[in-house]
């Protein structure tokens, strides 16, 4: 059986379960739960910290109506982290490379930002459409580009995420490769490559943690520019 | 010095012989609230004795990992072994 570079995306299955079953639910096992005491132990504190220091530096900018969404927003964070950053152990499987996955968070969250700006404030989300100062002329193509812009949000959040990672992935699988064929032949090529490989893989950790920050930031974003 | 015999469903499962293994798991209790209150407890035992320490260190999360790698390969197996440099695979 041929092996193509893409295999590693397919979730294998063992007696009829998938691994991504798995994948998806090992961020919950990550995560300590809390207790009441007052001094907990240092991964609950480590775990209160950073939820608390992000979601205070996410919220700020936004006004009171929308802070209802700060625990979606957190909890989407700390769940796209986990993932892409376990998905960086060697032989586990990350969702986040499916695109199915990736639209299906991306769409509804959009697509609820959206439904709640024309609900709330139907006025304002329309006159997003047309930004302020534009010359009148311009006024009709604006607009149309503008609503391409909008509908595209999702498309771009989703494939956004699936793109950075896949390729991520990818390059990793292929480098390593590379990096083991060339050694029997030319050891110090096969070195260099090796050199390339671990920067990878620390560009890796760096954008898994990164695309998510991203994700959620639009997302942000477009809820700060409907409420 | 002996100590009263006790049934072997009701030894804990670091203190049963290994030839009772067969004999102890049979007299589990199989129900959906069995297992899953034993599923709690192992994880309760795990995470009271290494994460909800009050100076924990990498080890107990480490081992989660380094589980998770584990049972991955498994999962992967029979993807993972044409991998292998041999000619019959």
């Amino acid at each position: 059986m041929n092996l193509t570079f893409f295999d590693q995306f397919m979730s294998p299955q063992i007696l009829g379960i998938q691994l991504v079953v798995m994948s998806l639910l090992m961020p919950s096992i990550i995560f300590p739960t809390q207790n009441n005491r007052w001094l907990t132990n240092r991964f609950s504190t480590l775990q209160s910290w950073a939820i608390h220091t992000f979601t205070k530096q996410l919220m700020l900018p936004t006004n009171k109506k929308s802070r209802q969404w700060s625990i979606i927003l957190t909890s989407l964070m700390a769940m796209l982290l986990t993932t892409n950053l376990l998905g960086l152990l060697p032989y586990t499987f990350t969702p986040t490379t499916q695109l199915s996955m990736n639209m299906g968070l991306a769409i509804p969250m959009w697509l609820s930002t959206v439904l709640m700006g024309l609900r709330n404030q139907p006025t304002m989300s329309l006159g997003h459409m047309l930004p302020e100062g534009t010359p009148t002329p311009l006024t009709p193509t604006l607009i149309v580009i503008e609503t391409i812009s909008l509908f595209i949000r999702p498309l771009a959040l989703g494939v956004r995420l699936t793109a950075n990672l896949t390729a991520g992935h990818l390059l990793i699988q292929l480098t390593s490769t590379a990096t083991i064929a060339l050694l029997p032949t030319m050891p110090t090529l096969s070195l260099l490559t090796m050199t390339i490989l671990l920067l990878l893989t620390a560009l890796e950790l760096a954008v898994a943690m990164i695309q998510a920050y991203v994700f959620v930031l639009l997302l942000n974003l477009y809820l700060q520019e409907n409420t | 010095m002996a100590d009263r015999p006790v049934p072997v469903k009701d030894t804990r499962l670091l203190d049963v012989k290994l030839g009772q293994l067969p004999n102890w798991f049979l007299k589990r209790n199989f129900t959906y609230s069995g297992m899953t209150g034993a599923v709690g407890r192992g994880y309760d035992s795990f995470v009271n004795k290494y994460i909800n320490v009050k100076k924990g260190g990498i080890g107990g999360i480490a081992m989660v990992l380094f589980g998770y790698v584990v049972v991955s390969y498994i999962w992967n197996y029979e993807h993972l072994k044409h991998d292998r440099w041999r000619k019959y695979h």
